[in-house]
């Protein structure tokens, strides 16, 4: 008998049909990945096993988990399963855990609910599975909080604490989406040896192929709430059926189609830019503390081309990012738009400004949930000193949102009413429409599914070269740096200690962290070099 | 439909047209005294009965109506006002000697004890419902100054205030367009809770004779009038006791909500 066994499990909310006839079956110490983009219902299919369902939830069916019928069970006995039978892996580490507990006291706590042991007892266990998550007592004593530790420490954290009471099933809902490349890599090498250590089975639940590719031993790959294909891993990647599927595959190492026509001339120009923030101070008089988040950096971004700044949080990209708005002033050295400074004090510059835009990470923070979409693609039209009134403006507004691949009508609308793709779109359209020469795009993609990511790197390469555009991509993920840029800056602690054609980069990195960064990216199977 | 905002709504609809209607019709004339007739039980000839003047008490809670309105609106008004756009600017330069300047005078004027502070206010300027207003109003605009600072400083670390600065507006432009219209939801919230003390505190003042000045009824002043005769006519306390009871708690429930229908947090079934 396996351990789980789903068995044609319909669900609706409200009436509406969300999981259609799935069946799928984990044995023990076996590593599923259930494959899918956002709605296509692969979280409803780990809730409906935890029988955590939504508001007006309906489930039929059968889920059996190790012989319990898990439709049919009281909440009393639910209650009683959930932790101790099957843990549970969220996707965001900074709010899965209570800030203003210890990480100690939040690991024991879960052993506490279920188990009738001491507090003393139910720490050193706590204690353990802090170890077992590789976070040593030394480094990490368990009065340590939240706040204190990293997004990948955080999120080991919270694997102790599902696997503290070693649950039979753990489930992994895209533990590590919002994580950097290289912390991925070790979460994933982390979740993997606990499945073989304990035995468990492993639900990891993902958008991305290529992240269980090399460590699932079975694939389930869904699509608007059905299971379209699913089969032994890595042996499914060579006979996939599925048009889905395969365009699924493809989208995971996508390679949008680009001319090169770079131009010798700079653009953007930095020249040993430093960038200070005053620390708070320790004492009423001590002596001003800085922290230099930007040391030293120096680059061209020529005309035309598209140039990747690669590294992981912390290293000074967003900072980077926002000096070279110039909304913020450097300490030291110079940034320059087409040889004029970018930043001219409290009055911006506005012929400097309206040659650069920026498109940032996330598709649900960047707009003002009250604008319409005319409002918010007409935003930077202000840095014009006569911005087209009338007609003009719709022309304008019109083109930019054809552009992106959206209609006209959408202009009425509000922010809300479109898709984390669509938003996306709008942010370029936003950035697209005083036509400026230099698009920053900060993270642009890195918040998207893999499929809407393929599209979006496609518009993107296709206005490039339309509009004459020149991109610089701020990303910690290689793997789109890879496909699109012409040039590699690699960043760490906020110096570049890597630059080069992306091929070289890629081909024979020279410097450690840069090889580190490479290893970290995950493979699909039949790419690898 | 939210039901407590149905409730508070309706509540508070009751004495808005009271006072409205007050304008063109009461019962009977509030000004003129009436001396037989004192001291009536509620009935027939007077619902709510009469004071101790003959005036009819349901004609007076109308009145009064407008008056406690009046006061509280232009004391919100004068909180939103100038609390509002300190609130905003204090945010925009926040760490700056501006933010500390507006924020400490904030503290300043919290620090004192507000009753006291009106009564102060009215003893040196003399006691009228226009001072009380500007009493009360006074002690709205740190409610509201900290309110939005707070609110508006968790906005300007958004995406899109970052896109509206590469548009190079500057920090006024951003906070009308961009933080102020993502704090109203906040502003009317805390508006219906700073109306419902502004009518407590107006009652209060009037209470202790340093509001509304005879013969302009208000709610305060008739119990504490009602006082002496409380043993052999309690109806004189009663009515008015309620109409400030029952609008408190009609604009405390609109207020609740308010919050609960405005808040997407609180929302069901967003996005």
């Amino acid at each position: 008998m396996s351990l789980l066994e789903i068995t044609g499990l319909n669900m609706e909310i409200h009436g509406t049909p969300v999981l259609r006839d799935v069946s799928l079956c984990i044995e023990a110490g076996q590593i599923v990945g259930i494959i899918g983009e956002s709605g296509s219902g692969k979280s409803m299919t780990a809730f409906s096993v935890m029988q955590l369902l939504p508001e007006g939830g309906q489930a039929r069916g059968t889920v059996r988990l190790s012989g319990h019928d898990m439709l049919a069970l009281p909440e009393e006995a639910l209650c009683k399963l959930r932790g101790n039978e099957v843990g549970m892996v969220f996707q965001e580490p900074m709010t899965a855990l209570n800030p203003i507990q210890q990480i100690g006291a939040q690991v024991a706590e879960t052993i506490l609910i279920h188990e009738s042991v001491s507090r003393s007892e139910a720490f050193t266990r706590a204690r353990e599975a802090l170890n077992r998550c590789e976070l040593p007592e030394d480094k990490f004593p368990m009065s340590r909080y939240p706040h204190e530790l990293s997004g990948g420490q955080r999120q080991r954290v919270v694997i102790a604490m599902a696997i503290a009471l070693q649950p039979k099933l753990l489930i992994a809902d895209e533990p590590t989406t919002a994580l950097d490349v290289t912390t991925q890599a070790e979460v994933l090498r982390l979740l993997k040896r606990l499945t073989a250590e304990d035995g468990m089975g492993l639900m990891l639940i993902t958008h991305d192929l290529a992240v269980v590719a090399d460590m699932a031993d079975h694939i389930v790959i869904m699509r608007a709430g059905e299971v379209v294909e699913s089969g032994p891993c890595p042996a499914l990647f060579d006979r996939m059926q599925h048009p889905y599927s395969r365009a699924l595959l493809a989208a995971s190492d996508h390679q949008p189609d680009r001319q090169e026509h770079v131009l010798k001339e700079p653009l953007l120009s930095l020249q040993n830019v430093v960038r200070d923030y005053a620390l708070p101070r320790s004492k009423l008089f001590a002596k001003q503390g800085y922290f230099r988040a930007v040391n030293g950096v120096s680059f061209n971004v020529r005309r035309g081309e598209n140039l990747g700044l690669v590294g992981e949080s912390g290293c000074g990209k967003s900072t980077l990012t926002r000096a070279i708005l110039g909304l913020e002033q450097v300490q030291g050295g110079s940034i320059t738009l087409d040889g004029e400074a970018v930043f001219s004090g409290k009055q911006p510059n506005r012929a400097v400004r309206r040659k650069m835009q920026v498109v940032f990470q996330d598709p649900y923070g960047s707009f003002n949930p009250r604008w319409t979409v005319r409002r918010l693609v007409c935003e930077p039209f202000h840095l014009l000193d006569t911005p087209p009134q009338g007609d003009a403006r719709e022309a304008a507004l019109s083109q930019a949102l054809e552009s992106v691949g959206l209609a006209t009508e959408d202009a009425d609308k509000y922010i809300h009413e479109f898709s984390g793709g669509q938003r996306q779109r709008i942010a370029i359209a936003r950035a697209l429409i005083i036509k400026p020469e230099l698009i920053i795009l900060d993270e642009a993609v890195s918040a998207l599914d893999v499929s809407i990511r393929a599209q979006i790197l496609d518009l993107l390469a296709d206005l490039g070269a339309r509009f004459g555009l020149t991109y610089l991509f701020i990303s910690h993920d290689l793997s789109v740096v890879r496909n699109v840029c012409d040039r590699c800056l690699v960043m760490q602690a906020g110096e570049i200690v890597e630059r080069g054609l992306t091929a070289d980069i890629f081909e024979r990195p020279q410097h450690e962290y840069t090889k580190q960064l490479i290893a970290a990216v995950p493979q699909l199977p039949g790419k690898a070099e | 439909m939210n039901r407590s905002l149905v409730i508070g709504a309706a509540l508070s609809a009751v004495f808005v047209v009271a006072a409205l209607v007050s304008f063109v019709w009461v019962p009977y004339d509030v000004t003129a005294l009436d001396i037989p007739n004192k001291l009536q039980k509620p009935g027939f000839q007077h619902l709510f009965g009469t004071d101790h003047f003959g005036r009819d008490i349901f004609s007076m809670i109308m009145v009064g109506a407008r008056t406690s309105i009046a006061v509280a609106v232009v004391a919100v008004g004068i909180g939103m006002l100038i609390g509002v756009p300190l609130g905003l600017a204090a945010a925009a330069r926040k760490g700056s000697l501006m933010d500390e300047f507006i924020m400490r005078g904030n503290d300043l004027v919290f620090a004192f004890p507000s009753l006291l502070i009106a009564i102060m206010i009215t003893a040196v300027f003399g006691a009228s419902a226009v001072n009380a207003i500007i009493a009360i109003g006074v002690f709205n605009i740190p409610v509201f100054a900290r309110l939005v600072r707070g609110a508006a400083l968790s906005l300007w670390t958004r995406d899109y205030v970052l896109a509206a600065r590469v548009s190079g507006k500057g920090a006024a432009r951003i906070s009308f367009e961009h933080i102020l219209p993502n704090v109203t939801n906040l502003l009317i919230v805390q508006g219906t809770i700073q109306f419902s003390l502004g009518i407590l505190a107006e009652a209060g003042l009037s209470y202790v004779g340093l509001g509304a000045q005879p013969p302009t009824p208000s709610w305060g002043r008739m119990l504490a009038e009602s006082q002496t005769m409380f043993s052999f006519a309690p109806h004189l306390a009663i009515f008015p006791g309620l109409a400030i009871l029952f609008t408190v708690l009609g604009l405390n429930l609109m207020g609740d909500g308010l919050r609960d229908v405005l808040d997407p947090r609180l929302r069901r079934a967003q996005r």
